[in-house]
């Protein structure tokens, strides 16, 4: 039978969708991330020329996403902390409007500051 | 019922036919006031053909027997109103998700029944019960907690929403969960950490993704998610006070 988004259709769900891409973009992003910091050691000359080549606006604004994307995982984890091991909370729907929120604010913070 | 037809005319009406290895097939059924889907699937029995397997008892929201998937979202058929779920004057219904299918509408709920059972989901009578009435302070912690998920009429509408059933057929699911917080909070149970026990156990609490899709499709309004939750709380505590 068809599985469609229809009674996925609700906060929760997408706050979910969007824990689990959001980590699983960052778990892809961590090891290049890391193989960057190591050419300061290796090649520092490349380093720089890969600097100079994230000062670009595409990459900034792709910089932006990331910064939502780790925002958003960590509004996520923290809502689901406290969903865990804190007393029951009524306002599930208005914490993952914060959350969501929270993430949108730091990547226009880190856009105001990117250029 | 009313038997005026309305000025819509016909529905349009799919229904899965068969097994597991089933297909829809279409009836066109004529439109009424206030018709429900369960209106529409009897109609299709009553008039079109009397071999359509389905279940229904109580018509009006109680015995929650009459659980399928309209449109793709599970819904007690006997609440659901054909003019809120109507696309287009096209009404699909299937059997509701996640259990064996018997035949056409019909699903066997065994499994799901099995699996209160795996979460201990029966009063254990203690010995002080016998000796004179339980005295229970409405307002007090546990009973909130117990009267806040002890409306389930177990119709499986979470357990056929909820994905996590779906990705591991061996998760209880919602509803048995919600009946073991239930009696995890009845101060009158004669073994509450040992509920709490089967409800942890395997792919029971600590399985919940907390998508909250039973606490979004309960049609009695409960929140499975939150009692789970509760779950998880009292097994971690009692984990780190060195429960078995």
């Amino acid at each position: 039978m068809t599985v469609t988004i229809g009674p996925r259709n609700h906060p929760a769900y997408w706050a979910f969708v969007l824990h689990r891409v959001s980590g699983l973009a960052l778990a892809l992003f961590l090891p290049v991330h890391l193989y960057v910091l190591a050419l300061a050691i290796d090649d520092a000359a490349r380093l720089d020329r890969f600097l100079a080549w994230t000062e670009g606006p595409l990459v900034k604004a792709a910089e932006a996403g990331l910064v939502v994307l780790l925002a958003a995982h960590m509004a996520g984890g923290l809502r689901l902390l406290a969903l865990e091991f804190l007393p029951w909370h009524e306002g599930q729907k208005a914490r993952i409007a914060i959350g969501a929120g929270f993430a949108v604010a730091v990547g226009l913070a880190f856009l105001l500051n990117a250029f | 019922m009313d038997a005026a037809p309305s000025p819509e005319g016909e529905l349009t009406v799919e229904i899965w036919r068969g097994g597991a290895d089933g297909r829809f097939r279409t009836y066109r059924v004529p439109r009424r006031r206030n018709q429900t889907v369960l209106d529409a699937v009897t109609y299709v029995q009553r008039h079109i053909d009397p071999s359509l397997a389905y279940r229904f008892a109580c018509r009006v929201g109680v015995c929650g027997s009459c659980a399928m998937t309209v449109n793709g979202a599970p819904r007690w058929t006997c609440r659901t109103r054909v003019e809120r779920v109507a696309r287009r004057g096209r009404v699909r219904v299937a059997p509701l998700r996640n259990l064996p299918i018997i035949r056409d509408l019909a699903v066997d709920m065994t499994p799901f029944f099995d699996k209160w059972a795996r979460a201990k989901g029966h009063f254990v009578p203690s010995a002080a019960g016998t000796q004179g009435f339980a005295e229970v302070a409405p307002d007090s912690p546990e009973r909130r907690a117990a009267d806040a998920g002890v409306e389930c009429i177990g119709c499986g509408i979470c357990y056929a929403v909820c994905d996590v059933v779906a990705w591991n057929p061996d998760y209880v699911g919602p509803a048995a969960l919600n009946r073991a917080w239930t009696l995890v909070n009845d101060v009158r149970d004669g073994d509450r950490a040992g509920h709490l026990a089967a409800a942890a156990a395997g792919a029971g609490c600590h399985a919940c993704h907390s998508h909250q899709s039973c606490a979004e499709y309960c049609p009695t309004g409960l929140n499975p998610t939150a009692s789970i939750a509760g779950l998880k709380r009292m097994a971690f505590v009692a984990a780190l006070k060195g429960a078995p």
